[in-house]
């Protein structure tokens, strides 16, 4: 297994850099150096001058990708594309042009509030999801199921953004029970926790439920659920022993590989209510034209994205012992 | 049965009488929210810098204005706005000198005059924040000074310091703060204006370069750099508590300079403390920890979620006006008259980013004072049967109070003065541009985009600032007749006429044959913007005339005004100070954008308007000037290089429980005015605020109901045959 995950790790060495050199490019074909400056310095009062230091203070001051004026392989190291993205291998993501704030440290402390929601999100939709879908599959064919289906296609017919105005409106602004929107510190934090955690396990249940039930209802029919009913096994057993078990695959897939980019928060949610986590903080870097976060965070997602794809491999193992390393 | 059932009812109630009698739920403040003299706000974008030498954005000034101390500072209850001191015992008057240093009278003629010398006296006995920059230890050593990494191993935040100092504030570190405008690693938006202004002030950037750059080649790169080792020719203490600032020329907007964060006080104790490396690699630095003497002090700035405003022990003490003007004293504005400010002990601001949720705790009484969002404006305000603007019933029962104020900003059209259709000094091209200011009728847009908070825009000179005229004698003549006492845009025939005159008749270019088509460059980004550009282009149509929208997103929409590259465009100005100065030099010709990289972005030139414009800055307000700046927006109406737009009209929303709030959009540093009844505060939010309860026992009810029917459902299935389950799949 180690060898299979040492290669894996080496492949996706020129998988980050070739998703830097995508980042990079489709930065700078839409900002130049000197727009970033314009950006951090103001609208009022910019001097041609200003920008120059500015662009020089940071190294936005040298060539793109290829540095003719260099020599040897100054040409391509001295270049912005090079001293801005090898560094990123070793974690060090360097200060925010936005406020020369550490990144890193951003990145730490906004995690924990990023994870608060996108956890118990994830962990409890996942039981929801996959016990209704179950139940629906346990009803098959009957009104129960119909009715479940048909509030499926009803839950995920309706965009997200609605979800949560709504669930502010409802349940902050009409019948008080929790706080609009904010955050607080340590435990203090659940009270700013309850309604967007609701409200992300009500916008995902449509779309999560109807689809496991169809990864259920297709293993349902298979041979061996057959055989387990023919040993005179009752319909729950069969469900959550075989029919689980066996459509933990599919399941897996979508699951595992999203585990690690929890950390990477939502970028909507985050924003409405207020959240200080790592999906707020990109929105805001975009918006502020910041490349250094920007760089930063989809470095950090896409190598999330790779130790998801990674563990999603060796959780098939776990699962079933047909699949192997080779 | 029945006891079980009876038993969840009792505890229901419980539950609902508690929660009537306890605080609300839906509070999203800390526990002891309700108490004390703290306001609650909100701010959507974390302030990038907060070095009073970089601040410059209005979500920075929020904060560096209630601590800084600049030496001026505006009257808050006069109009028209008025400088009075701050850290200054008055108002400075300038010596004007000549260029053999002779003194000449204050109404010299700006052309003789070779220098002004503001000389400041600053208040005795001001002091600093308590601050770890300032901590001696038991010799009267710098406590904090050349920390290691051992040092610092406890410290994340500021505050994790144990120690705290003050000291007077000094002329020097006024002296000091002007020096940093030039320092070489930070980056002050008004270095290249007071370059022009202040004597040397150009040759010690140089200066400051050098050195910078020699302490980099020594090994000691981000150092710290000793200001006060190097002299700056146009600055000068002259005692403890006197300074003079000298400058080229004659520059009477210099004193709006001096109302403003970049020119207050900062101790070089500050500046020696936060260059230390440790500290920089903990963001402890002086853009995220201001040092100040102001009423307040930065305790806790976590922009992440929320900012902090303290009263600042040491602070200087003032009092509240005892003058404002006509109707202030009617509406209570006087009433704390005399009485020592700051009145609130603690403001907290939290990160809001989006505006529906702001709005709806402004409502509950979580936030103390709101604006009003496009969105919310109907349920906000209505517009009485004359016109009048009203709060809603709504609004009316919760003792929410409306002020409005007219923004001392312009936003308007502008054309190309380089364009070879709209733009140039011909007759051709001045009649187009003003059959397009006629038709575009901004009386409707005001009305339809901005729910009637604007006013229509007659010349650049926004309400409230020196300059701009009410009534006939401000009226448009070329837009605009007057009629039955006001004022009422030309009709569209008049508009098509010109355009015939220019060449155009019925949208058709005379000589070519071909039809007219004008382009409009802007930034689109939503819905709202797509209503208003089809606005504009039915408002074209009215003259036969296509109107192209090119669309882009902002970095090239102002790459295209820098180079000249755009036909008609729209754009805006928010005062600095209230000059004229500040809006009229949007159109000299030394402002060129193509040509200097200055403000004027439709590249308008007329020579007698730049000359207007170079006696009027320099004067002080009095019938020759306005006589000057009449004559200028007389130019500037004819020559139409701009469609005059609208300016902006504020609506603003406090809670009853707020007192002492007046709209002042120039002035920042309006907190310490403030006064909160929080006991009223505290009632309201409750009443307003109680958790309602059925909607969770519904819930409850239900769950139990669908538990119950699938639970039977579960248990007839179990103990189905295999083949009967079988045959009804089937």
């Amino acid at each position: 297994m180690w060898r299979y995950v040492v290669r894996r790790v080496l492949y996706a060495i020129p998988i980050l850099v070739g998703v830097n050199l995508l980042t990079f490019f489709l930065f700078f074909v839409v900002n130049t150096p000197d727009d970033m400056a314009r950006m951090q310095l103001g609208v009022k009062r910019v001097t041609p001058e200003a920008i120059e230091h500015w662009k020089a203070e940071r190294g936005y001051d040298r060539p793109l990708m290829f540095n003719e004026g260099a020599t040897g392989a100054g040409k391509f190291t001295d270049t912005i594309f090079f001293d801005h993205s090898v560094r990123l291998f070793a974690f060090d993501f360097g200060a925010a042009e936005s406020d020369g704030r550490d990144i890193g440290h951003e990145i730490r402390s906004r995690m924990g509030p990023s994870l608060a929601i996108a956890l118990p999100v994830f962990l409890v939709g996942l039981a929801a999801y996959v016990s209704f879908a179950l139940l629906l599959v346990f009803f098959r064919a009957t009104v129960l199921d119909t009715v479940g289906v048909v509030a499926c296609v009803f839950a995920m017919s309706i965009s997200g953004m609605f979800y949560i105005i709504g669930g502010q409106y409802l349940v902050g602004k009409l019948w008080n029970l929790v706080p609009i929107s904010g955050f607080g510190e340590g435990l203090s934090a659940w009270r700013f926790l309850v309604l967007p955690v609701l409200v992300g396990l009500v916008a995902g249940f449509g779309e999560s439920a109807r689809w496991y039930r169809t990864i259920f209802l297709e293993e349902i029919n298979r041979d061996y659920v057959r055989t387990a009913r023919a040993k005179g096994l009752t319909e729950s057993r069969v469900l959550f022993r075989h029919v689980l078990r066996n459509g933990m695959i599919p399941i897996l897939t979508g699951v595992v590989v999203v585990i690690p980019s929890l950390f990477l928060g939502s970028l909507v949610t985050e924003s409405f209510f207020g959240i200080p986590g790592l999906g707020s903080y990109t929105i805001d870097a975009i918006g502020a034209q910041d490349f250094a976060v920007v760089r930063s965070m989809v470095f950090l997602g896409s190598l999330l994205y790779i130790v998801g794809l990674i563990l999603t491999d060796i959780s098939y193992t776990l699962v079933d012992p047909r699949i192997r390393f080779e | 049965m029945r006891r079980p059932l009876t038993r969840f009812i009792v505890l229901i109630w419980i539950a609902c009488l508690a929660a009537a009698c306890s605080e609300p739920w839906n509070d999203p403040h800390a526990p002891a929210s309700t108490g004390g003299q703290t306001l609650y706000s909100g701010f959507a974008e974390r302030p990038k810098h907060l070095d009073p030498v970089q601040s410059y954005s209005s979500n920075e000034i929020t904060f560096t204005a209630q601590v800084y101390t600049p030496p001026l500072q505006y009257h808050y209850l006069d109009r028209p706005f008025r400088l009075i001191p701050f850290a200054a015992t008055k108002v400075p008057e300038p010596v004007l000198l000549d260029a053999r240093g002779v003194a000449l009278p204050a109404d010299a003629d700006a052309g003789k005059v070779a220098f002004s010398v503001y000389e400041v006296r600053i208040r005795p006995g001001m002091r600093y924040q308590p601050h770890p920059a300032f901590a001696n230890d038991e010799r009267g050593a710098p406590r904090y000074v050349e920390l290691d990494d051992r040092a610092l191993a406890e410290i994340h935040e500021l505050r994790d310091f144990s120690h705290t100092g003050t000291r007077e504030v000094l002329a020097a570190d006024f002296v000091y703060q002007i020096k940093r405008l030039a320092h070489p690693r930070l980056h002050s938006p008004i270095l290249g204006l007071m370059k022009d202004y202040i004597v040397g002030l150009d040759d010690y950037t140089k200066r400051l370069k050098q050195a910078d750059d020699a302490l980099a080649n020594s090994g000691r790169k981000g150092a710290w750099l000793d200001l006060r080792q190097h002299p700056l020719e146009g600055v000068e203490i002259v005692d403890d508590h006197t300074f003079r600032v000298r400058l080229k020329g004659k520059y009477p907007q210099f004193v709006y300079w001096l109302a403003m964060p970049f020119f207050a006080p900062i101790p070089h104790e500050a500046d020696r403390f936060y260059t230390q490396p440790g500290l920089i690699a903990r963001n402890i630095t002086l853009d995220w920890y201001p040092v100040g003497a102001g009423p307040y002090m930065l305790t806790i700035n976590d922009p992440n979620r929320q900012m902090v405003l303290e009263r600042n022990p040491n602070f200087f003490g003032e009092t509240y006006p005892r003058t404002g003007e006509a109707g202030d004293a009617a509406e209570g504005l006087l009433r704390d008259a005399g009485l020592p400010l700051p009145f609130i002990d603690r403001a907290v601001f939290a990160l809001e980013k989006e505006g529906i949720p702001y709005w709806n705790k402004f409502l509950q009484g979580y936030y103390d004072m709101s604006g009003i969002a496009a969105d919310a404006f109907d349920q906000a305000v209505q517009i009485g049967g004359s016109g009048q603007v009203m709060l809603t019933d709504e609004m009316r029962e919760k003792g929410i109070q409306l002020k409005t104020a007219v923004a001392p900003s312009t936003m308007y059209m502008g054309f190309n003065m380089l364009d070879a259709v709209v733009g140039g000094e011909s007759e051709r091209a001045r009649k187009l541009r003003l059959a397009i200011a006629i038709a575009i009728d901004y009386e409707e847009f005001v009305a339809i985009f901005a729910n009637g908070r604007g006013v229509p825009a007659h010349g650049p000179i926004p309400p409230g600032i020196y300059g701009y005229r009410n009534g006939e004698a401000g009226v448009n003549r070329y837009v605009y007749d007057w009629v039955d006492g006001a004022p009422r845009r030309k009709s569209i025939e008049t508009a098509r006429k010109l355009l015939a005159e220019a060449g155009y008749p019925g949208g058709v270019d005379s000589a070519t044959g071909a039809p007219l088509v004008l382009y409009l460059d802007g930034t689109a980004r939503g819905p709202d913007d797509k209503n208003r550009l089809d606005w504009l282009r039915k408002q074209f149509a009215r003259l036969d005339v296509s109107l192209v929208v090119r669309a882009t997103d902002y970095n090239r929409f102002q790459e295209k005004i820098r180079k000249g590259n755009a036909q008609i465009f729209y754009w805006g100005w928010n005062a600095d100070y209230p000059d004229p100065e500040n809006f009229l030099f949007l159109l000299h010709g030394a402002q060129g954008k193509v040509k200097t990289q200055g403000e004027n972005a439709s590249n308008y030139t007329n020579a007698e308007y730049d000359a207007l414009f170079e006696r009027m800055k320099n004067m002080d307000n009095g019938p020759e000037r306005q006589a000057i700046i009449d004559r200028m927006q007389e130019i500037l109406r004819r020559d139409v290089p701009w469609i005059w737009g609208m300016h902006p009209k504020e609506y603003g929303l406090a809670h009853a429980w707020v007192h002492n709030r007046k709209p002042n959009q120039i002035a920042n540093n309006l907190l310490k005015y403030q006064r909160i009844d929080s006991a009223s505060r505290t009632t309201l939010r409750a009443r307003w605020n109680r958790p309602v309860l059925w909607p969770l026992g519904l819930v409850v009810v239900f769950a139990a109901a669908l538990s119950f029917v699938a639970w039977s459902a579960w248990l007839r299935r179990e103990r189905r045959t295999a083949g009967l389950a079988l045959a009804q799949e089937r």
